[in-house]
């Protein structure tokens, strides 16, 4: 019995900062501003302008997530034949960590510089072409300004997902196929794929979770408006009007908590298959 | 081998063209390089971008102005909470690094030794802050911190216990992949049997042997810490990238500067940290399966 109090620390710990938050924060959802149950604040969840929320991150998320896939499977294809200890792996590795974990706030500086209003490519593009990428309005700061700093940080992500995968082929397949008269195609097409594949969807569902649930590159973009669904929590959060407003928060937390966890369940589904290729 | 010395790939991807490729289940060399160059190039654009910016000076052209003025000593005032920031997400990291190698280590290394059962449980526990955002998270801390700073002050650690559970998974998939490479259950088994106490064992048996697993564990802690901006900005904490958003209102230059320095200090930190390797490539290889399914 004594061993079991080893673990007590941990288990408390975890208790205190995770299961008491998420439950406060469903909970929330809830209670009325006087502290009374309630399902009225779930009616903020079918309220138009949330929904447009849900939509945006929905799309925003899922765009993100394919476009970035494609793009760090591309990239981890190229680097499945680097040397692991070597310059080049060790400088991606060290930089898709640096973008997809520690960016965010930054990201947004990063693409103000590039393509805000006095960015080097809003100007060249300006100067030099005559073309007005803001012709339009400046989108920069609207919810179409968030795709490309969120590729700044999905495609790096995907390389650390599923560059694993990518190394995991065995040279043997490729012997094997090409001993029995199987060309490239032969081999993308019906070895590498279909092993490939569960990893591959599974990390695209891991950039939407990771797209979905991202809120610093938004927050720090978009100071006007909550398009994205982590926008309109901000909103609720920090609104003077108090109670009533919290528990909008946390009937939103519920509505993202849904999503995610349809998500991370069709995430753990595909990687238990993946797994079976990679010991 | 053959991107660090660009002219060795392309005559041999010549001689040898589609049958080699095949064989290996490899892209021929040179479509390699040139998806690496043509990504990478894209994704330096931005941070080139960011040079660019910072070099601007008032009156046009360019030169140092900006990062002048952010040492001059004129305007530390301006600069203060960007400072504060700066000190409060150190001392922050500070202390989550310590929730890691105190509280987590010896936990993931006890579940692995002594309750192998509870690995699935435990797994599907340290995955839980990812299926549960910050963003959610933030919504229940705020009445939890409202206690917190009742009972032990607005003190800027006590956000450390929140953030420990932000970096969680990162910190177990670090330390577990390499834990299930050393054999740790024979060797603490082996010392055991020799009269080895637990806090032996884990100290001189496992610890030196996780040194891989907890420098990159430590180092992702350092780097998700510093980075974080959802639950202290909505907390009302000043750390750095609350400060920086702070400061870009009024001086986007020192914002840009910052945040250009932060971007190149953790990548250079992370490049130094992993290049310090154990010999033993076998290991290594083993080891880099595993810790890929990160996220």
């Amino acid at each position: 019995m004594m061993k079991w109090l080893g673990l007590t620390p941990f288990a408390v710990y975890v208790l205190l900062f995770l299961g008491v938050p998420a439950v406060l924060a469903i909970g929330t959802g809830f209670f009325g501003p006087d502290g009374s149950f309630t399902f009225d604040n779930l009616a903020t969840l079918v309220d138009p302008v949330v929904l447009g929320s849900f939509w945006a991150s929905i799309w925003v998320s899922a765009l993100t997530a394919i476009v970035g896939a494609v793009l760090g499977a591309l990239l981890s294809f190229a680097l499945a034949g680097a040397k692991p200890g070597g310059l080049l792996r060790r400088a991606i590795d060290s930089a898709a960590s640096v973008l997809a974990q520690f960016g965010g706030v930054m990201l947004a500086f990063a693409f103000i510089a590039t393509i805000g209003i006095q960015g080097i490519i809003t100007v060249l593009l300006r100067d030099s072409f005559g073309i007005d990428i803001f012709e339009n309005g400046v989108w920069l700061y609207q919810l179409p300004g968030l795709i490309l700093p969120y590729l700044y940080f999905q495609v790096p992500l995907m390389v650390i997902v599923f560059l694993p995968a990518m190394e995991g082929l065995r040279r043997e397949w490729a012997e094997a196929s090409a001993t029995l008269g199987g060309g490239t195609f032969t081999y993308w097409g019906r070895i590498a794929g279909p092993i490939l594949a569960p990893s591959f969807l599974g990390s695209l569902l891991l950039l939407f979770a990771n797209a979905f649930s991202s809120y610093a590159t938004a927050a720090a973009l978009i100071s006007q408006g909550s398009q994205i669904v982590p926008l309109q929590i901000r909103a609720a959060l920090i609104a003077e009007t108090g109670a009533s407003r919290a528990n909008t928060a946390g009937a939103l937390a519920l509505g993202m908590l849904i999503v995610m966890l349809m998500v991370m369940l069709g995430y753990s589904a595909l990687q238990r298959r993946a797994a079976r290729w990679q010991r | 081998m053959s991107e660090t010395t660009p002219h060795a790939g392309r005559p041999r991807a010549k001689k040898l063209p589609s049958p080699a490729a095949t064989v290996s289940g490899q892209a021929p060399a040179w479509l390699r390089r040139t998806i690496i160059w043509v990504i990478g190039g894209v994704f330096l654009v931005p941070l080139l971008a960011m040079l660019e910016f910072t070099l601007r000076q008032h009156g046009g052209g360019y030169g140092a102005e900006h990062w002048l003025a952010l040492i001059d000593p004129e305007n530390s005032r301006m600069y203060r909470n960007l400072l504060k920031g700066i000190g409060n997400s150190l001392l922050l990291a500070v202390i989550t690094i310590a929730i890691v190698w105190v509280l987590f280590l010896p936990t993931i290394v006890l579940v692995h030794l002594q309750f192998p059962r509870l690995s699935r449980l435990f797994e599907l526990l340290t995955v839980l802050p990812i299926a549960v955002p910050a963003i959610v998270l933030v919504v229940g801390l705020a009445p939890l911190y409202s206690v917190i700073v009742q009972l032990f002050g607005g003190d800027i650690w006590t956000l450390a216990l929140a953030y420990g559970i932000l970096v969680l998974p990162f910190a177990y998939r670090a330390i577990v992949s390499e834990l299930q490479g050393m054999n740790a259950l024979t060797l603490a088994e082996a010392a055991r049997s020799l009269g080895a106490s637990w806090l032996t064992v884990l100290v001189r048996i496992i610890v030196p042997g996780l040194r891989r697993g907890l420098t990159s564990a430590t180092l992702i802690t350092a780097a998700v810490v510093l980075g974080e901006f959802t639950v202290s900005s909505l907390l009302n904490r000043v750390t750095l990238q609350v400060a920086l958003v702070e400061v870009s209102k009024s001086d986007p230059y020192a914002a840009v500067i910052t945040s250009l320095l932060s971007l190149v200090t953790v990548f250079v930190l992370l490049f130094v940290f992993t290049s310090i390797r154990p010999k033993g490539s076998r290991s290594s290889r083993k080891k880099k399966k595993e810790v890929g399914s990160n996220g």
